[in-house]
C-alpha cells in the first residue's frame, strides 16, 4: 500500500478511536456535576452515591481520551506535513487556542476533583467537576471550529508568493457557522451519549433487582435527558444538512445516491449501488423529501452527482473524481439516521411506559444494555461520512488529500506506527472495557471505597 | 508591532512552553521512573503516585501547548519537526500512552500482578519519554539533514548518533534527579530516608554525564551558531548541578530541588540562544535552516496569537500555580488518607 492510503487509514484508526470515547466524556461530566450539586443542596446520601458511581465510569472513560488525544494533536504534523504548512496559519490558531483555554482547565481542575474530596472545601471541590466539564465541552468547541473550516474555509485570502493559506479575519474563522453547527450537534450527542450509558447500566441493575431505588432515579435521569438531547440532536442535524446542501453540495449528493439533478427531488429510502460505488442499480424512493431536507420546501430543486462534477471539474480541472465513495457515505448516513430516529424513539417510550407503571417490572428492561450499540455506531458513522464526503478534498477547494500527505514518510515508517497503534490501542481497549465492566456491574456501594482494602471484593464481584 | 518582533515575541513565548514542561514533567517523568525501584509496599507506591496525582496532565498540557503553539506560529518548524522525527514521535507518544493510561487504571484493580504491570508501564513509558525528547532536543541542537525545500533527509537512524544518545540518557539523569528531590518534598518517614538516599547516588552519576555533554558540545562546534551568545547561562547551570550535590548531602531538599530545576531551567535558555534565530539547523546547508523569519505564520495570525496569550496564560499560570499550592502537603503512606 503506498503512504497516503496508511497515513488515511491510520488517521482513520486513530481519531475514530478517540472519538469513541470523548462524546461519553463530554456529556458524563455534565451529569456527574448534576448529581454532585444535588447532593450539596439536599444532602440525600443517593446524590453523593450517584456522584460518585457515574463518576468513576467516567473517569476510567477519560483516561482513554486523554492518552489518545495527545496522538491527534501531533499528527497533522507527522503524517500531514503539507497540509500543516499550508494550513498552519489558519488551523494551528485554534488548535493552540484549545491546549491553552480548554486542555489545561480540564486537565487541571480534574485533578482537583480527583484529589480535592475532603481536601479542598466542598464548595471547592464542587465547582472543580463544573469546570472540567466546561473545559472539556470547550475543546470540543474549538476543535469542531478547526475541523469546519476545513469543510468550509472561511476568513483567509491564498498568498501567491508562498503559495499557503493565510488568516485575514480571526472573528469569520470563530464564527465559522459550519463549526457551531458541528458543536451544537455534538455536544447534543455528548448528553445523548451519556444519557444512553445512564439507561443501558441502570437496566441492567434494574433487571437483577440491585439497588432499585438507586438505578431507578438514574434510568428516569437518562429517559429524560435522552429524550431531549435526541431531539436536538436530530434538530441539529437537519440544519447541518440544509447548510451542507449550500457549502458541499457534493457531499449532500452522495450522503443520498442523488445523481440526477431534479425538481423536486426524491429521497432514497435504500439504494443499492454495483461494485464501484458509482453507479445505481435499484431504489427505493420518498417523493420530494429531499428537496425538504435540503431547503425546507417540498418543490426545490437539488442539484445531483453528475452535474457538480462537470462544475467541479470546469471549476478546478479535469480529471480528478471529485465524487466522494458513496457506498461509505451513503450507509453511514442512513446507520445515523436511523439510530437517531429509534433513540427518540425509545426513550418516549420509557417515559410513556414509566407513566403507565412500575417500568422496575417491565420485562425488556433485560435489553437494555444493547442500546449502548446504537449511539457508538451512529457516533462513528457520522464522523465517517463528514470525512469521507469531502474527499478528494482535505480542505474543501483549496487542498487535495494527495497534496497534503508528508512526502518523506515511507511505506515501512508508516507499517510500524500503524501496527504499532493497532496492538497499544487494542490492548488499551481490553484494560478499558474490563474495567467499565467490572465497575459499572459492582454498583454504588463498591464505588463508594476508595481504599484498597475493599478493592479485593470488587475483583470478587466480576466473576 | 512590528513582523520581526513578533516572529521573535513567539520563539520566546515557544521556549517559555519548553521550560515549562521540562521543569514541570520533568520531576513527573522521574517520579515515574523511579516508582518501582523506590516503593516496595503498595502503599508506598501509591503515596509516591500522589505526589503527582492531580498535576501530571496539567503539566502534560504544556508539551500539547507547545505543539500547537508551534502549529500556529511556525508552521514550517511544526510540520519539518514532526513528520522528519516520525519514527522518534510515534515512540514518544507511545511511551506517554503507557504512563499517562497506567496513572489511572493501575489501582483500579487489586490484584498485584496487575498493578505491578502498570507500574512498570509508568517506569517504561517515563523512561521512552524523556530519552526521546532529551535524544530529539540533542539532534535539533547538533543540525539535522534538511534540503532546499525544507524537508527532512534522514531516518530514525540519523537521530541515534552519539551526540543525541548522550542528550537523551543525559535527560533522563537529570530528571531522575529532579524527580528524586521532589519526592524527597512530598514524602516523609522512612520512604523519604529512601528517596535521599537515591538522590545521592544519582548526583554523582549525573554530574559526570551533564559535563560530557557540556564538553562535547563545545568540542564538536554545536556551541553560538546563531546571533546570540549563551555566555554564562550554560556555566551557571553546571554551578547549579554542582551545588545541588552539597544540598543534597545535607538533607536540605529544598535548595536541592531549585538548584536542579535551575538547571534544568538554563539548559534549555542555553539550547533555544545557541541556534538562535534558527529553529532547525540545517547539516546540509545552512542556508537551508529553517529559521523564525522563513518558518512563521503571517503577521496577522501572530498579532491575534499575541492577544489570545496575553489574556489566557496569566489565567492559567494562576490556577495552575494554584493547585500546587493546594495539594502543598506532604503525602503519608498512611493507607487512610491514600486517595486511590
Ligand atoms: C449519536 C450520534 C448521532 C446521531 C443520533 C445523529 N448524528 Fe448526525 N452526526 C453525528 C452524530 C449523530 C456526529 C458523529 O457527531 C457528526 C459528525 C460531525 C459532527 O459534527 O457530528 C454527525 C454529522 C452529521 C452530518 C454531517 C455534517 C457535515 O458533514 O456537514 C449530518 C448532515 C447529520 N449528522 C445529520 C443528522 C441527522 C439528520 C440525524 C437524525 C436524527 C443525526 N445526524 C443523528
Ligand atoms: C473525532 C471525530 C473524527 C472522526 C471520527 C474523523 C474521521 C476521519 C476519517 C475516517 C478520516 C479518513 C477519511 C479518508 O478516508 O480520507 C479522516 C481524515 C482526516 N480528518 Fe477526520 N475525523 C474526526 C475529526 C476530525 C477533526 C476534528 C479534524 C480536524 C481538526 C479532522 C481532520 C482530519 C484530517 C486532517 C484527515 C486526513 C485527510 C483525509 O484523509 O481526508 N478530523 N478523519
Ligand atoms: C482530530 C482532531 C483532534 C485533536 C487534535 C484532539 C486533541 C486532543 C488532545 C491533545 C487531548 C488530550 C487532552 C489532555 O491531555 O487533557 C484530547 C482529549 C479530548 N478531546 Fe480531542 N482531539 C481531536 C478530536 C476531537 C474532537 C472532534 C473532539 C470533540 C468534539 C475532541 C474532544 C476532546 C475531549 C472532550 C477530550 C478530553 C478527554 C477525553 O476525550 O476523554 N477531540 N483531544
Amino acid at each position: 500500500m503506498d503512504p497516503i492510503t496508511l497515513s488515511r487509514l491510520q488517521f482513520a484508526l486513530t481519531t475514530i478511536y478517540h472519538w469513541l470515547f470523548v462524546p461519553l466524556t463530554l456529556g458524563l461530566g455534565w451529569f456527574v456535576a448534576f448529581m454532585q450539586t444535588r447532593y450539596y443542596q439536599t444532602r440525600d446520601e443517593t446524590w453523593r452515591k450517584m456522584a460518585k458511581f457515574w463518576g468513576k465510569l467516567f473517569l476510567i472513560n477519560f483516561a482513554i481520551g486523554v492518552v489518545t488525544g495527545i496522538v491527534q494533536e501531533f499528527q497533522f504534523g507527522m503524517n500531514w506535513s503539507e497540509y500543516s504548512r499550508y494550513v498552519g496559519d489558519i488551523f494551528g490558531a485554534p488548535l493552540a487556542v484549545e491546549a491553552l483555554l480548554a486542555f489545561f482547565m480540564e486537565s487541571t481542575f480534574l485533578g482537583v476533583w480527583i484529589f480535592g474530596e475532603g481536601r479542598v472545601p466542598e464548595k471547592v471541590h464542587l465547582a472543580s467537576i463544573w469546570l472540567a466539564a466546561l473545559g472539556s465541552n470547550l475543546s470540543a468547541l474549538w476543535i469542531l471550529l478547526a475541523n469546519g473550516w476545513m469543510q468550509h474555509p472561511v476568513g483567509y485570502v491564498i498568498n501567491e508568493a508562498n503559495g499557503r493559506a493565510e488568516l485575514v479575519n480571526f472573528f469569520a474563522l470563530i464564527g465559522n457557522p459550519k463549526g457551531w453547527i458541528f458543536f451544537w450537534h455534538t455536544i447534543s450527542d455528548g448528553v445523548l451519549m451519556a444519557a444512553m450509558m445512564l439507561l443501558a447500566v441502570s437496566g441492567y441493575h434494574i433487571f437483577r433487582k440491585q439497588n432499585v431505588d438507586f438505578f431507578k432515579r438514574s434510568f428516569m435521569i437518562g429517559t429524560v435527558a435522552g429524550l431531549i438531547a435526541s431531539v436536538l440532536v436530530f434538530l441539529g442535524g437537519h440544519t447541518m444538512g440544509q447548510y451542507m446542501y449550500e457549502t458541499q453540495p457534493m457531499k449532500f449528493a452522495a450522503i443520498e445516491a442523488h445523481w440526477e439533478t431534479s425538481q423536486p427531488a426524491d429521497f432514497s429510502i435504500l439504494t443499492i449501488g454495483d461494485l464501484s460505488g458509482k453507479r445505481e442499480v435499484w431504489s427505493w424512493r420518498m417523493p420530494r423529501v429531499l428537496s425538504f431536507l435540503a431547503c425546507n420546501n417540498f418543490g426545490c430543486e437539488v442539484r445531483g452527482v453528475y452535474d457538480i462534477q462537470a462544475e467541479y471539474e470546469a471549476l478546478y480541472g479535469s480529471g480528478t473524481d471529485y465524487i466522494p465513495l458513496m457506498v461509505v457515505t451513503y450507509w453511514t448516513f442512513r446507520i445515523m439516521m436511523t439510530f437517531g430516529f429509534i433513540m427518540i424513539g425509545v426513550t418516549a417510550f420509557f417515559l410513556w411506559a414509566n407513566m403507565r407503571g412500575d417500568i422496575t417490572k417491565a420485562k425488556w428492561m433485560k435489553w437494555m444494555p444493547s442500546i449502548l450499540i446504537l449511539p457508538y455506531l451512529a457516533n462513528a458513522s457520522g464522523w465517517i461520512l463528514t470525512e469521507m464526503g469531502r474527499q478528494p478534498w482535505i480542505v474543501q477547494g483549496l487542498l487535495k488529500v494527495e497534496d497534503a500527505v508528508s512526502p518523506n514518510l515511507t511505506t515501512v515508517d508508516l507499517l510500524i506506527s500503524l501496527i504499532g497503534y493497532t496492538v497499544v490501542y487494542g490492548a488499551l481497549a481490553v484494560a478499558m472495557v474490563k474495567l467499565m465492566v467490572k465497575y459499572a456491574k459492582a454498583g454504588p456501594d463498591a464505588a463508594m471505597h476508595e481504599s484498597v482494602d475493599v478493592a479485593p471484593s470488587l475483583v470478587g464481584a466480576d466473576d | 508591532m512590528s513582523y520581526e518582533f513578533l516572529q521573535t515575541l513567539w520563539f520566546i513565548l515557544i521556549a517559555v512552553l519548553w521550560i515549562g514542561f521540562f521543569f514541570l514533567e520533568g520531576f513527573d517523568f522521574g517520579v515515574g521512573m523511579l516508582l518501582p525501584f523506590l516503593g516496595k509496599k503498595d502503599e508506598e507506591r501509591r503515596a509516591i503516585i500522589n505526589t503527582i496525582g492531580s498535576v501530571w496532565d496539567g503539566n502534560e498540557v504544556w508539551l500539547l501547548t507547545a505543539g500547537g503553539a508551534t502549529f500556529a506560529a511556525f508552521p514550517h518548524w511544526y510540520a519539518t519537526m514532526f513528520s522528519g522525527f516520525y519514527l522518534a514521535l510515534f515512540l514518544l507518544l507511545v511511551g506517554l500512552i503507557l504512563r499517562g493510561i497506567s496513572f489511572e487504571y493501575r489501582s483500579k484493580d487489586a490484584n498485584p500482578a496487575w498493578r505491578n504491570r502498570f507500574d512498570w508501564m509508568i517506569a517504561i513509558g517515563s523512561f521512552l519519554s524523556a530519552l526521546l525528547l532529551g535524544a530529539a532536543f540533542a539532534n535539533l541542537a547538533r543540525g539535522v539533514p534538511i534540503d532546499e525545500n525544507m524537508m527532512f533527509t534522514g531516518n530514525l537512524f540519523t537521530l541515534l548518533n552519539p551526540y543525541g544518545l548522550l542528550g537523551g540518557v543525559t535527560t533522563v539523569a537529570v530528571f531522575l534527579l529532579h524527580g528524586a528531590n521532589f519526592l524527597g518534598l512530598k514524602l516523609e518517614g522512612e520512604l523519604r530516608e529512601r528517596v535521599n538516599g537515591f538522590a545521592k547516588k544519582l548526583w554523582a552519576a549525573t554530574s559526570v554525564l551533564y559535563i560530557a555533554l557540556g564538553v562535547f558540545t563545545y568540542a564538536a562546534g554545536f556551541w553560538a551558531r546563531g546571533i546570540v551568545n549563551p555566555g554564562i547561562v550554560p556555566i551557571t547551570a553546571v554551578v547549579a548541578l554542582l551545588v545541588a550535590g552539597y544540598f543534597i548531602n545535607n538533607k536540605m531538599e529544598g535548595w536541592a530541588f531549585i538548584m536542579v530545576a535551575l538547571n534544568i531551567v538554563l539548559t534549555q535558555v542555553t539550547f533555544f540562544t545557541m541556534t538562535f534565530p534558527n529553529v532547525m539547523l540545517s547539516t546540509i546547508n545552512p542556508a537551508y535552516s529553517l529559521t523564525i523569519y522563513n518558518a512563521s505564520s503571517s503577521q496577522y495570525t501572530l498579532t491575534v496569537m499575541s492577544i489570545v496569550a496575553l489574556i489566557f496564560v496569566p489565567i492559567v499560570l494562576a490556577y495552575q500555580g494554584w493547585t500546587y499550592y493546594m495539594f502543598r502537603k506532604r503525602i503519608s503512606t498512611d493507607k487512610k488518607t491514600l486517595v486511590y
